[in-house]
């Protein structure tokens, strides 16, 4: 598996697009960071691109390398090796491989600008493990997707539909719902309902650490009593490793069953 | 006021040597001790303390008198007793250091108590560790200037006012710097009266508290990182010119909460960084001119029975949400101000953009709604509503509109009359420097 994890690893940061994808994110941190030299508002605004973009981007690449390295998979499969530790590896290549473009291509600015030195430290490595995170959950859902999908067209939809849902159609249906639902108390509701949802989960753990989560009132307060001791963030933790080790398992459960 | 400077400082000064008397007081004089001091004292005597460390329990002032203290004398309370009273009218108390008056939760002591008495003046004090600061009942035509009163405060329950106000008329509380009390400064019938040039920073509750008052003014005041601001409460006439409101941030926090107000003016102030900037409540005939609204979570949130409001030539300028109006008030004018987020165009170069502007965004409209919907703050499908919504407003409220934003920034001017203050000011220690030039700071950026 390592061996292909490697491959694949090395395949992809050879390729121009992971490129692009680390020297955007190195550019818009410079910038922004050249923009405004409070750390705290450059996490502000980072904090909206990685929760757009980090999982826009990994779900397309995913789906993207898992169609395009198809002949390499199948030249692999008949290869005396176990189909999971195929799958697993290639996953794992692009996660990681996407990870690093945003670890560096956000890192880097923050470190020359001395985040380390600053009391934003602490915000800035929430924002750096929650891109990670999102990187590894949404390539792992369109890994599956894309198992699940012989045609590359439906794959492609569903992938782009997968995230509509979690990034915006999610949020409309929980609003949808709060306000139907407005007389009752609905503190607990709305806080297992984020918990659910990684992009939102993230959100709101990245709010929590700014102090405008002050805007949020009672919610926020329910909100930081619960994610601010240890046992939410611990459950949050599990709750962002699950969205990693679910997709995984089905990604697991499909190949070994698929046909090829 | 007049008489008194008649009575006691000007004819004193013509004819000192055969009328006033001054009496010293210091650890190696032949008085060492105020009380005897001032028992010693005839009416109209000046009784100077000169250094030295006084535990003497209480100071009752019967009689008019000007206690003025040379090289900081202290006077401790010992945390057990409230330590000057004064009780007869034309008593000037000036550079003492008062300490430690002592927690009670049976009475309001306070370091310096003005029971029923006219003409009194309180200057340049330093009171530290006290339960209620200067504490002023009945009292009328006073000045209170360039006192510190700091405090430990950590809890409302336990804590008191640093300057308390009670059935007072026609007091000017002047250049202090209250800290780590409950209330900085708390008025509770106090009329015509002045607060000017103060700074009220880390009080457990409000920096500046107002009940049942009437027509006073507050001017060029510095409220930071209070609990919660000023609230003026249940009072008519208030006039706030040039105050600095910053940094009360919390989830119950504000700049300034108005609730019953009518008939006021709230002009060239600044609110930066609040949670909410200002809060009103069934508040009539208000004119918000000329303010700053910078960097608050709401710049104003204005909610049920609120009518003729005039909120005309402010600036807001990077806030959260710029206005949550939750009323159906007539007659509210929005008209004429800057919105940093203002997306119109300006084509015949009039300054006043073409476009109407609706400051009320969807999501504070469903915010108010429901407030659990809050957890959505920043997501991309509020951002998505909140343009859909711009483009063809449905929801918000529809008389909310401004018909005329400006273009440019407003240079807001401090329109700030000066009070008209009989006393010279006299140099201030160096400590004393800060309140004051920080307020008049705030006042400057104003100016800009």
């Amino acid at each position: 598996m390592f061996k292909i994890l490697k491959y694949s690893f090395f395949d992809l940061i050879r390729s121009r697009w992971t490129y692009i994808y680390c020297g955007f994110y190195m550019l818009f941190t410079f910038s922004l960071l050249w923009l405004s030299s409070d750390l705290s508002k450059v996490v502000i605004s980072l904090m909206n691109v990685v929760l757009l973009l980090c999982p826009l981007i990994a779900t397309m690449f995913g789906v993207m390398y898992y169609y395009n390295s198809r002949e390499f998979t199948e030249l692999l499969l008949a290869q005396p090796v176990k189909r999971t530790s195929i799958f697993l590896g290639q996953y794992l290549g692009v996660a990681a491989s996407l990870s690093a473009s945003w670890a560096i291509g956000v890192g880097l600015p923050f470190i020359i600008y001395g985040v380390f030195g600053s009391a934003q430290a602490g915000n800035f490595l929430m924002l750096l493990l929650i891109g990670v995170v999102l990187s590894f959950v949404f390539s792992a859902i369109a890994f599956f997707i894309a198992l699940k999908n012989e045609n590359r067209i439906k794959g492609f939809g569903l992938a782009i539909l997968a995230w509509l849902f979690f990034a915006v159609i999610y949020d409309g249906i929980l609003l949808l719902s709060l306000s139907i639902f407005s007389e009752y108390p609905l503190e607990k509701f709305s806080l297992i309902a984020s918990v659910l949802n990684p992009i939102d989960l993230s959100r709101i753990l990245i709010l929590l650490k700014l102090d405008i989560s002050a805007l949020m009132g009672f919610t926020g307060a329910v909100f930081r009593k619960f994610l601010g001791t240890g046992l939410g963030m611990a459950v949050s933790m599990i709750v962002l490793a699950m969205w990693v080790v679910l997709p995984i398992l089905s990604i697991r459960m499909v190949a070994i069953r698929k046909d090829f | 006021m007049f008489r008194w400077i008649l009575t006691c400082f000007l004819i004193p000064m013509g004819q000192g040597a055969i009328w006033a008397n001054n009496i010293l007081v210091c650890p190696t004089c032949p008085v060492f001790s105020v009380k005897e001091g001032i028992r010693l004292a005839d009416p109209c005597d000046t009784v100077t303390v000169d250094g030295g460390h006084f535990a003497e329990g209480n100071l009752l002032i019967d009689k008019e008198l000007w206690l003025i203290g040379k090289n900081w004398p202290v006077l401790d309370g010992e945390g057990k007793t409230e330590i000057i009273t004064v009780a007869s009218n034309h008593v000037h108390i000036e550079s003492f250091k008062i300490e430690n008056v002592g927690t009670s939760y049976t009475e309001d002591r306070a370091a310096i108590r003005l029971r029923e008495v006219s003409d009194f003046c309180i200057k340049n004090n330093q009171l530290k560790n006290a339960f209620f600061g200067i504490y002023s009942q009945h009292s009328k035509n006073g000045i209170i200037e360039g006192n510190t009163v700091h405090g430990e405060a950590k809890e409302e329950v336990s804590s008191g006012n640093a300057i308390h106000l009670w059935y007072c008329d026609n007091v000017k509380i002047i250049n202090n710097w209250t800290s780590g009390h409950r209330d900085g400064i708390y008025l509770e019938f106090v009329n015509s009266s002045t607060i000017k040039g103060n700074l009220s920073e880390h009080n457990v509750r409000y920096g500046l508290h107002f009940m049942f008052s009437n027509d006073d003014n507050y001017l060029q005041n510095t409220f930071r990182n209070n609990g919660a601001g000023v609230a003026v409460m249940y009072s008519k006439r208030i006039g706030m010119h040039g105050n600095l409101f910053e940094k009360n941030w919390g989830p119950s926090a504000f700049g300034l909460l108005l609730k019953e107000i009518h008939d006021s003016e709230i002009e060239g102030n600044q609110f930066q960084e609040n949670t909410v900037g200002i809060f009103a409540e069934t508040s009539n005939r208000i004119v918000y001119s000329k303010n700053n609204f910078i960097q608050n979570g709401w710049a104003m949130r204005i909610s049920g029975g609120c009518q003729n409001l005039q909120i005309t030539s402010n600036n807001f300028i990077g806030n959260s949400f710029d206005l949550a109006v939750h009323t159906s008030g007539v007659d509210n004018k929005f008209d004429g101000n800057f919105w940093s987020d203002y997306a119109g165009y300006d084509l015949d170069h009039n300054g006043i953009g073409d476009v109407p502007h609706r400051p009320m965004k969807l999501f504070s409209h469903v915010v108010s709604q429901t407030p659990e919907s809050m957890v959505l703050l920043r997501s991309l499908f509020i951002d998505i509503l909140n343009f859909s919504e711009k483009v063809s407003p449905i929801f918000t409220p529809e008389n909310v509109v401004d018909n005329q934003p400006r273009m440019k920034k407003w240079t807001v001017v401090s329109t700030v009359k000066t009070t008209n203050n009989a006393l010279p000011n006299p140099p201030l220690p160096g400590k004393f420097l800060q309140p004051a030039m920080n307020s008049q700071e705030g006042a400057e950026n104003h100016l800009k």
